[in-house]
């Protein structure tokens, strides 16, 4: 096996990853990312709409401060966050938006003058100020109190990507693509790198590195439906887990999007339906204000998402070879509008679903969309349980995002946290002299060689994969969804714990030399029956409903119980997650209260006095962060 | 009545010595706004799990699953097959390295032509001042930069291209398109000396022949033609530069070029 050494090793090339790699590489060390495919094919290039930063440049942000921004981000996780990073996040948002600009990102810019703007389908007059001509603008996004959120025209993602990745290169930053992580080396309190297989090849190598990075996003195809990349299967949250020593947080937070398209599972914003489209059923007939007179359509995310899904269990749905689904319709429009104003959904329709949403019906339902849970870490990045191993991006729990990120704030973690961490990282390297014995990387190789050996002989017996993997993705969608029941969670725990046992059982179907794809699917598919049974479980214990983890038997959020974090172990040989909880966050800056929109009853708690003062330690470290070092 | 579809799917796999390039058939039945991807996907989940192939955002914007697509150079999951005969034959991209049937090897391609072009934004990292406010730029130059940052390396104009089949170190369209990004960008430093250096040669665009082949496959539409030719003026005038009075140069400069910086 050959072997490699590394200052820093990043598993995962998104924005995330390349944010720490380039931070490493630029004081010096030698860095390594892992990815399964070429970095700018991570799925941060999806995303298009933007991300937050309380720049205050354009007229609608006018007065927007990382103070409205943390209210924000708190009042939207449903205060599931960790308030001490929600305020690391606002406070150096705005610098790092800079950098990135500083690095070639082209964001939009204020033009001076007068702009006419939409709000609500409607539009309205606005005047940009002539001092702020040339400087960040921003749009607007749901659940924030400001236009605050950074755009490079639909490709923010894509733009932002380009630019890390350019700086990866110019700083020397080694990128092993094709190159998927399976198993972390570690000796019990370091973690010291990890064995990945080479998707060229089929070859395994070892990486041993002074300290790991788990950069590898969602976990998305543990779902059906989701408008996640193919690729997004956990792969870093399983090597964690694996390990028995680090544990995932807040699992069962998962966040769905009303109007994933049907059947590629796409995203079409919710523009759609802010600019006066509405939903139909099998019938055509507009059931949202049967339900939401008042909001109908326009309540919020979890609310459309979990009505949907209700009608659609009614038999209402529209059944199509790839399931049942419900009708977007924005033909009332108009060619102009939506030619205009909803261009992309216009192109996603018509390439992917041979759709005109001119004069036909857009196939809609909730879908996946983004994992809140994560690896869990610790304020500076630094995972729970092994030294040297640090998490950032969607595959972290830093947790800022708590039961419910908003729009824009997940893509702006990615490089906020990227330059945090990173920096973090590099205090560690500065200090740390680690051991790379060969005992740990035999304990990892002989592991990992036996579940190969076992998958290609099917000496445990005739699993097939790809049976498992539809089984898991449809429990996970009947039960562990939107609206959630101890009825349904009971059968996916129980339904997850079988296949668990199965999928000790697997074994592939055609055995090819050199790289096979169906040996990443068979390798991978007990680590995401995993995740997937931290999330049921962990949803199941969690009798409350907060953010996007609804319980309709607990319809209140009682933070009375529950103003806290699941932590999920993974014991091992043991075939059910071990779960454990601590406080939401270290202090409450912003005491717990109401969100101002999605209603619900609240069950309050008495918190000690000091539980609401900021300790001084945390504001010398946010100094910190802001500065120059 | 669905279609019944026959996909004819190129299979190789270079580490089995015993494998021998061939076609293979696959039928499937057509549902309504069936993409490639779904197809595929079908053929890898139910027929044939040792497919390789590659997708990642199913949804044309992180360029991995560029193949050719009877004859043509295109996205698959970009593609319906409504818009196909029943008769689909699909080959890997020609030019990179092929991994194995309709899988090829893009990411150390563009790698490689990054490194040459030093594609990255040349100014001073060190400068950057957190409490300072941003460097200000023209809106429109940014649209402009982004119109051309928004190339996905998928491959498509590289295969497309007679120049790249032949020279095995032609830096392609998207190279060049790439180059023009940096050059239209204010914050990047690099003299039009530097860019002859990486481009005014038959590597470059005095290699282009200018059939257009790259620009009719891009499925992002980039204007790949006007950055070549843009390019290959703005050369042509460095070259002459001590030989041409500076007045004539620089009215000749802006001349159908996007930007008013250089
Ligand atoms: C359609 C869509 C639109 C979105 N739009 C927005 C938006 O407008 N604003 C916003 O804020 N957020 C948005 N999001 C969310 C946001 O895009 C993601 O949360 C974010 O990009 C995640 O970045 P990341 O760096 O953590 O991970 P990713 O970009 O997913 O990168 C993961 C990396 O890990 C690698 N990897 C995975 N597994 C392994 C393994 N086992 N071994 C080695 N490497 C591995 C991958 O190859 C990849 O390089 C959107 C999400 C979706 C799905
Ligand atoms: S115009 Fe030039 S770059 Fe484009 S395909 Fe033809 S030879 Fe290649
Ligand atoms: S220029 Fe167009 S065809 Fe060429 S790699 Fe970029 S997106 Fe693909
Ligand atoms: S899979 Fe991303 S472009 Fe086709």
């Amino acid at each position: 096996m050959q072997i490699f050494y590394t200052d820093v090793l990043c598993i995962g090339a998104g924005l995330a990853g390349e944010r720490v790699a380039v931070e490493a590489a630029m004081a010096g060390f030698e860095t390594i990312c892992l990815s399964i495919v070429p970095p700018r094919r991570s799925h941060s290039s999806a995303a298009q709409g933007g991300m937050q930063a309380a720049l205050g440049n354009a007229i609608m942000g006018d007065g927007d401060s990382p103070d409205i921004h943390f209210q924000d981000t708190v009042k939207g996780s449903d205060w599931g966050a960790d308030q001490e990073v929600a305020r690391i996040f606002a406070d150096t948002a705005p610098i790092v938006m800079r950098e990135v600009a500083h690095w070639g990102v082209p964001w939009n810019r204020v033009v001076a003058g007068t702009h006419t703007y939409y709000k609500g389908g409607k539009p309205f007059e606005a005047e940009e100020k002539k001092e702020k001509h040339g400087l960040i603008h921003a749009r607007a996004f749901g659940g924030t109190a400001k236009w605050r959120t950074c755009y490079t025209a639909d490709g923010t993602g894509r733009s932002v990507l380009n630019t890390l990745d350019s700086k990866c290169l110019q700083y020397g930053v080694t990128i092993h693509d094709r190159t998927q992580a399976e198993i972390l080396i570690h000796d019990g309190e370091n973690c010291l790198g990890c064995i990945a297989r080479c998707m060229r090849t089929g070859e395994l190598r070892a990486y041993f590195a002074t300290a790991t990075l788990i950069a590898t996003g969602g976990y998305g195809r543990c779902y059906s439906a989701t408008t996640n990349a193919v690729i997004c299967d956990g792969g870093g949250q399983i090597c964690a887990l694996d390990t028995g020593l680090v544990p995932m947080g807040n699992m069962e937070a998962v966040q769905f999007h009303p109007t994933g398209t049907v059947p590629t599972d796409i995203l079409v914003t919710e523009g759609c339906r802010g600019d006066g489209g509405t939903l139909l059923d099998v019938n055509e007939h507009r059931f949202m204000p049967d339900y939401e007179p008042e909001k109908a359509e326009l309540a919020s995310r979890d609310v459309v998402s979990r009505r949907m899904t209700e009608h659609m269990r009614k038999g209402l749905g529209v059944k199509s070879p790839y399931g049942d689904h419900l009708w977007l319709d924005i033909r009332h429009l108009g060619v102009k509008h939506i030619t205009t104003k909803l261009r992309e959904v216009y192109d996603i329709c018509t390439n992917f679903l041979g759709v005109n949403p001119i004069d036909q019906l857009i196939p809609v339902r909730p879908t996946q969309h983004y994992s809140m849970g994560g690896v869990r870490t610790n304020r500076d990045g630094a995972a729970y349980g092994l030294k040297g191993l640090y998490a950032a991006g969607e595959a972290a729990c830093w947790d800022m995002h708590g039961f419910n990120r908003l729009g824009g704030n997940s893509l702006a973690e990615t490089v906020v946290a990227g330059r945090y961490i990173g920096k973090q990282i590099v205090k560690y390297l500065k200090g740390a002299s680690v051991n790379f014995t060969s005992a740990a990387l035999r304990d990892a190789e002989t592991k990992l060689n036996e579940r190969i050996e076992d998958i290609v002989s099917g000496r445990k017996g005739g699993e097939n994969a790809l049976e498992l993997r539809a089984e898991m993705r449809e429990t996970m969608m009947e039960n562990v969804f939107i609206f959630r029941n101890g009825k349904d969670l009971q059968k996916a725990v129980d339904t997850l714990e079988e296949l668990h046992d199965r999928a000790n059982r697997i074994a592939l179907q055609s055995n090819i030399p050199g790289f096979n794809p169906e040996m990443s699917t068979a390798l991978r598919l007990q680590g995401m029956i995993k995740l997937c049974q931290c999330t049921a479980y962990g949803a199941l214990q969690r009798t409350e409903s907060r953010g996007a983890h609804t319980r309709e038997d607990f319809p209140e959020r009682n933070d009375k119980d529950w103003l806290n974090r699941t932590l999920a172990y993974w014991k091992e040989g043991s075939n059910m997650p071990t779960l454990k909880y601590e406080d939401a966050s270290p202090y409450y800056e912003l005491p717990p209260g109401e969100r101002g929109y999605g209603g619900g009853k609240i069950i309050p708690n008495e918190l000690p006095k000091k539980k609401f003062e900021v300790p001084k330690e945390s504001l010398e470290n946010l100094k910190e962060a802001k500065s120059k070092g | 009545m669905n279609r019944k579809l026959h996909l004819k799917v190129f299979r190789y796999n270079p580490d089995d010595p015993k494998s021998q390039p061939r076609m293979e058939s696959f039928h499937i039945t057509e549902y309504d706004s069936m993409t490639l991807f779904i197809a595929l996907t079908q053929i890898r989940d139910e027929m044939d799990p040792t497919l390789k192939v590659d997708f990642c955002c199913r949804a044309g914007i992180c360029g991995s699953c560029g193949m050719v697509i009877n004859g043509r150079p295109g996205l698959a999951c970009h593609t319906q097959t409504k818009d196909l005969p029943n008769e689909i034959t699909l080959h890997p991209l020609p030019v990179f390295k092929l991994l194995g049937d309709l899988s090829v090897d893009t990411g150390t391609w563009f790698r490689g032509v990054g490194t040459k072009i030093e594609s990255w934004v040349h100014s001073n990292d060190a400068a950057f001042d957190p409490a300072d406010e941003e460097m200000r730029m023209e809106n429109e130059v940014a649209e402009q930069i982004f119109e051309l940052d928004r190339c996905i390396e998928c491959g498509c104009c590289i295969a497309a291209c007679g120049t790249a089949r032949m020279r095995e170190d032609f830096l392609g369209a998207a190279s060049i398109n790439r180059i023009a990004r940096f050059y239209i960008d204010p914050r990047d430093q690099r003299s039009e000396d530097d860019y002859y250096d990486v481009i005014g040669n038959d590597q470059g665009v005095f290699g282009c022949m200018g059939l257009l082949g790259c620009e009719d496959v891009c499925p992002k539409h980039i204007p790949l033609q006007d950055q070549l030719g843009i390019m290959r003026r703005m050369l042509t005038l460095n070259s002459v530069k001590g030989i041409l009075p500076k007045a004539v140069i620089n009215a000749l400069k802006h001349k159908g070029c996007c930007h008013e910086k250089h």
